[in-house]
C-alpha cells in the first residue's frame, strides 16, 4: 500500500524570540538574536523571551503545577493547535496523537545547593540528606520534572488525548518523535499528531551535565559557525510543536497546509571514531531524495565539537545549499533542537522565502528564490543524527 | 496452516525471547517458581540509610551490584541481564548483531546525589552557588558523569552492546512505558519497516531522592512491618504502592519471519491499545472513562470481543485510587463477563517496577499463557466489597487461559493495555 502523504498544518513557536508565526518571522528578517551573557556569566544563554502563559494556560491552578519548561511547552503546543484551527475541536483532539521530546524539569537549585554544601562542609551525615528531601522538596516538584509530564499538561490544559508517548534521550529524542509520528501516519496507524519539544535554557541546574562534558559556550557570544576557537552551545529556551496529519484528514476538514513533510530519517553513528558523523550525514542524504542540490537546509549545529566540524565537512561536500543554522539565532535548544527546525522550515515554504542569512563567517549564502526543498537537519552534541525533508505542497 | 497476517490484513507480532529480573530473581524459572508460590520480593530497603523516611520498603534488587552505583547504571546492568536471557532464547542474530531497532522503557535520568556530592566536595569556594559549583563540574574530571546521565545514556549503551539498528528510541509514559516499549515495537512490525524489534524495559530507582518523591505525593503504602505484606491490590486495607526494580526483555517478530527460522513461538501480542486521560496529573478519572476507552481499543486493535479474554493481569497497583478505578474500567466494558475472569496483580509479590512494569507483567502474561496456570495475588486476607474481582487470592490457580489482557495505567493521563495470546487468532 502506498504511504499516505503528510502535511504540517499547524504549527506552533515560543522561543527567545518571541511568540507565533508573524513575530518569528519578522524577528528572523531582522536577524534578531536575544543571547544573554550576564544572568549565568560566564554562560551565554537564550532566555524565553517574555510571554504571558495566560493565552494558552487559562487556569492559574494549571500554571502553579507546571515548571517554566512545561509552560513553555505547552504554550506552545496550544499555538500549533490554533494554528491547525484544532483547538477546542473535542472529536479530533480525542484522538489526536502526541509524541513528545523531553528532558527533565527545573530542580529546587536552593535545596540542591544547600545539601551540597552541607555535606562539602562535612555537616551532612548521610542519614541527614533524607531528611531534608523530605522536609524542603515541594511534592508538586515531581510532577514537574517528570519527562512525560509535559504530555500529561497538554492532555489536561489542551485535551489532547489519542495516545501520549514522551520519548527521551537529548537531541535524537525529537528526530525520533518525527520519524515515527511520520511513520504511523504514513502507514495509515494514525491521522493526526501533535509532536514537539520544550527546552528552557535559564537553568543552572541543567548546565551541570554539559559542564561536565565541557559542552557549554562560554564567555563571548558568536555564531554558530564562528565559534571555532570557542566552541561550545548556548542553551536555548523554545516550545516548538507542529500538527502533521494526513492529506485525506487534512483535506476532509479543509484545513491549510504549511508544507509537506516528506520524510524523516535518523542514525546513531559509532562516534569513537573520527569522521563518523561525516559518513552518518552522507549515508542519509541520498534517502531523503533532494531533487536539487542547490536547495536549503535549516540545521541545528550546536557549536560543540567535534561534532559541528564534522557536519561542517559535510556541509562542504554541498557547496549550493543555503545554510541556516538555529544555533545562532536560538542557541542550543536541545530537545526542541529538530521540531524547531521543522517549524521554520514549514514557515519559510509557506511565506514562500527563506529569511535572511546571519553568519559573519560566509557559510550561510543568500537565496531570492521561493522554496520548494528544505532539508532539516539534527546532530546531537554528543549522539544522534537524523534529517527530514521538508516540501511544499504540489 | 495459521494465517501468516491478522484478520486486519497486518503483519501477525509474535514474541520469540523473553528475559526477566525481578527482586524475586533472576530469570524466567526462577521468578515463575517464586512467583507461583506466592513468594514477595519486598524486603526492608538496605541500600541507604532509612531515617525520616515513611516508607523503609522495596522491591530492590539487591543481588545484581553495579559500581559505582547509580540507578542509572543499575538499570542499565538489569536490562543488560534481562536482554541476554531474552536473545539467548529467541536465538535471532548473532551475538552483538541484532537485526531490527531498539525501544527501551526507562526512568528519567539525572545526575544522582552521590554523583551530585562528589562533585561539590571539590569546590573550593565556601558557600559556593551555582556558577562556583559549574567550574568545578568543567574541566574534564567528571566527563563520565556526562556519558552516564544524558536521558541517551542507557539506550545508547544497549544499542551498542546489542547490535540495535538505527537510532534507538528511549521513552517514558511513565507507569504504561513498558507497554509503550512493546506497542512500540507491535506497531513497527506491522507497517512492515522491520521483522523483528527488541523491546526492553528497565528500572533501578530504588534511591533516598526517588522514594523521597513518590512518598510526597502520598503513593506509597508505609505499611513497613512486615515488608513483604504491604502490596495488597484489592483488598480493604491496601494503603499505597510499593516500589520496585526489574527488567523484561522481549524480542518480537513477525509471524512469517519467526517461522521462517524455525524459532519457537512463545506468543502473540494479539492488541495493543492506548488512551490518554487528561483528568488530573496522578489521578485517573473517577468514572474511568479513559481507562474503558484504553481497554475497548485494545480489544478492537486485537478484533476480539470481551467474551474472548479470560485472564486479565491487572495494574492492580494497590493504591486505594487505581484499583477501584480498575475494577470500574473492567465491568464496565466486560459487564456480566467479569465475573468469570480471574484477575492477578503481579505486584502484590514483585512490587511496582514503575518503567519496567508493562513488561515485566507483560513476559508473567506470556507465562500464564505457557503454563496455564496464573500467579496468585498474595496478601489478599481483607478482599475490598468494593471491588468483587474474581481476584487469584494467595495461591496460583490452573486454569485455561487462552488470552490474557494486561493493564498499565499510570502517571500523567498514561494508559495502555496489550492483549497476548498463545496462537495467533
Amino acid at each position: 500500500m502506498a504511504e499516505k502523504e503528510v502535511w504540517i498544518t499547524g504549527v506552533g513557536l515560543l522561543t527567545s524570540l518571541g511568540e507565533g508565526l508573524d513575530a518569528h518571522w519578522e524577528a528572523l528578517g531582522e536577524r534578531r538574536v536575544n543571547a544573554d551573557d550576564k544572568r549565568l556569566a560566564p554562560y551565554v544563554i537564550h532566555p524565553i523571551a517574555p510571554v504571558s502563559f495566560d493565552a494558552q494556560i487559562p487556569k492559574k491552578g494549571d500554571q502553579r503545577q507546571m515548571e517554566t519548561w512545561q509552560r513553555i511547552g505547552t504554550y506552545a503546543a496550544g499555538l500549533a493547535l490554533d494554528s491547525a484551527g484544532v483547538k477546542g475541536n473535542q472529536e479530533i483532539l480525542s484522538r489526536m496523537d502526541m509524541i513528545i521530546a523531553a528532558g527533565g524539569g527545573e530542580r529546587d537549585l536552593n535545596v540542591d545547593l544547600a545539601i551540597m554544601n552541607a555535606d562539602a562542609q562535612g555537616k551532612l551525615p548521610p542519614a541527614v540528606l533524607n531528611e531534608k528531601l523530605m522536609n524542603e522538596l515541594r511534592p508538586t516538584l515531581f510532577l514537574a520534572q517528570l519527562s512525560n509530564l509535559l504530555a500529561g499538561n497538554i492532555a489536561i490544559v489542551h485535551g489532547v488525548c489519542g495516545t501520549s508517548r514522551t520519548f527521551m534521550g537529548e537531541e535524537a529524542s525529537s528526530i525520533d518523535a518525527a520519524r515515527i509520528a511520520v511513520a504511523r501516519i504514513g502507514a495509515g496507524q494514525s491521522d493526526i499528531a501533535l509532536v514537539g519539544a520544550a527546552h528552557n535554557g535559564d537553568r543552572g541546574d541543567l548546565l551541570m551535565l554539559y559542564s561536565f562534558g565541557d559542552f557549554a559556550l562560554k564567555d563571548q557570544y558568536a555564531s554558530v559557525w564562528a565559534r571555532r576557537n570557542n566552541p561550545g552551545f548556548a542553551i536555548g529556551s523554545a516550545g516548538a510543536f507542529l500538527v502533521m496529519e494526513s492529506r485525506e484528514h487534512a483535506e476532509a476538514r479543509g484545513a491549510k497546509p504549511y508544507a509537506r513533510l516528506t520524510k524523516v530519517v535518523a542514525d546513531l553513528a559509532k562516534r569513537k571514531a573520527p569522521g563518523a558523523v561525516t559518513k552518518s550525514l552522507q549515508s542519509m542524504w541520498p534517502q531523503l531524495g533532494v531533487s536539487n542540490d542547490s536547495a536549503m537546509l535549516i540545521t541545528g549545529a550546536t557549536g560543540a565539537e567535534p561534532a559541528t566540524a564534522e557536519e561542517r565537512e559535510f556541509l562542504g561536500q554541498h557547496p549550493g545549499l543555503a545554510v541556516r543554522a538555529t544555533g545562532t539565532t536560538f542557541g542550543h535548544t536541545m530537545e526542541a533542537q529538530f521540531p524547531l527546525g521543522l517549524a521554520l522550515a514549514a514557515l519559510s515554504i509557506s511565506r514562500g522565502a527563506l529569511y535572511p542569512a546571519n553568519d559573519p563567517t560566509g557559510l550561510e549564502v543568500e537565496k531570492t528564490e521561493a522554496p520548494t526543498q528544505i532539508v532539516v537537519l539534527g546532530v546531537g552534541h554528543w549522539q544522534g543524527e537524523g534529517m527530514a525533508l521538508v516540501e511544499a505542497v504540489k | 496452516m495459521t494465517a501468516p497476517r491478522d484478520k486486519f490484513g497486518r503483519p501477525i507480532v509474535v514474541v520469540t525471547g523473553m528475559g526477566i529480573v525481578t527482586s524475586l530473581g533472576g530469570g524466567k524459572a526462577d521468578n515463575w517458581k517464586r512467583l507461583t508460590a506466592g513468594e514477595s520480593g519486598i524486603k526492608t530497603v538496605t541500600r541507604f540509610p532509612l531515617d525520616s523516611l515513611k516508607t523503609t520498603m522495596a522491591g530492590a534488587v539487591d543481588f545484581v551490584t553495579v559500581d559505582p552505583f547509580s540507578s542509572t547504571s543499575l538499570s542499565q546492568r538489569l536490562a543488560e541481564i534481562a536482554t541476554e536471557e531474552a536473545l539467548e532464547q529467541s536465538g535471532i542474530g548473532s551475538k552483538g548483531d541484532f537485526p531490527g531497532p531498539l525501544f527501551l522503557a526507562v526512568a528519567p535520568i539525572e545526575t544522582e546525589w552521590p554523583q551530585r556530592l562528589e562533585v561539590a566536595r571539590e569546590v573550593p569556594t565556601k558557600d559556593f552557588g551555582i556558577i562556583d559549583y559549574l567550574a568545578t563540574c568543567s574541566g574534564g574530571k567528571f566527563a563520565h558523569f556526562h556519558r552516564r546521565f544524558t536521558f541517551g545514556s542507557v539506550a545508547l549503551s544497549l544499542a551498542e552492546t546489542f547490535g540495535t539498528k538505527g537510532s534507538p528510541i528511549s521513552l517514558s509514559t511513565a507507569c504504561a512505558s513498558g507497554a509503550t516499549a512493546i506497542q512500540l515495537g507491535v506497531e513497527a512490525i506491522r507497517r512492515g519497516e522491520t521483522d523483528a524489534t527488541l523491546c526492553i524495559a528497565t528500572d533501578g530507582s530504588v534511591n533516598p531522592e526517588a522514594l523521597v518523591r513518590f512518598s510526597l505525593l502520598s503513593a506509597l503504602s508505609t505499611q513497613n512491618d512486615p515488608p513483604q505484606g504491604a502490596s495488597k491490590p484489592f483488598s480493604k486495607n491496601r494503603d499505597g504502592f510499593v516500589m520496585a526494580e526489574g527488567a523484561g526483555a522481549l524480542v518480537l517478530e513477525s509471524y512469517d519471519a519467526a517461522i521462517a527460522r524455525g524459532a519457537r513461538i512463545l506468543g502473540v501480542v494479539a492488541g495493543c491499545g492506548e488512551l490518554t486521560d487528561s483528568f488530573h496529573r496522578t489521578r485517573s478519572a473517577p468514572d474511568g472513562k479513559p481507562a474503558i476507552g484504553c481497554v475497548r481499543k485494545t480489544l478492537a486493535d486485537a478484533g476480539m470481543e470481551p467474551e474472548q479474554i479470560d485472564h486479565i493481569n491487572a495494574h492492580g497497583t494497590s493504591t486505594p485510587e487505581n484499583d477501584k478505578m480498575e475494577y470500574l474500567a473492567t465491568a464496565a466494558v466486560f459487564g456480566e463477563h467479569t465475573k468469570n475472569i480471574p484477575v492477578s496483580s503481579n505486584k502484590s509479590m514483585v512490587g511496582h517496577t514503575i518503567s519496567a512494569a508493562g513488561a515485566v507483567e507483560a513476559i508473567f502474561s506470556l507465562l500464564t499463557l505457557e503454563h496455564q496456570r496464573i500467579p496468585p495475588t498474595i496478601n489478599y486476607e481483607v478482599p475490598d466489597p468494593a471491588i468483587p474481582f474474581d481476584v487469584v487470592g494467595n495461591k496460583a490457580r490452573d486454569a485455561k487461559v487462552t488470552a490474557v489482557m494486561s493493564n498499565s495505567f499510570g502517571f500523567g493521563g498514561q494508559n495502555a493495555s496489550l492483549i497476548l495470546t498463545r496462537e495467533p487468532a
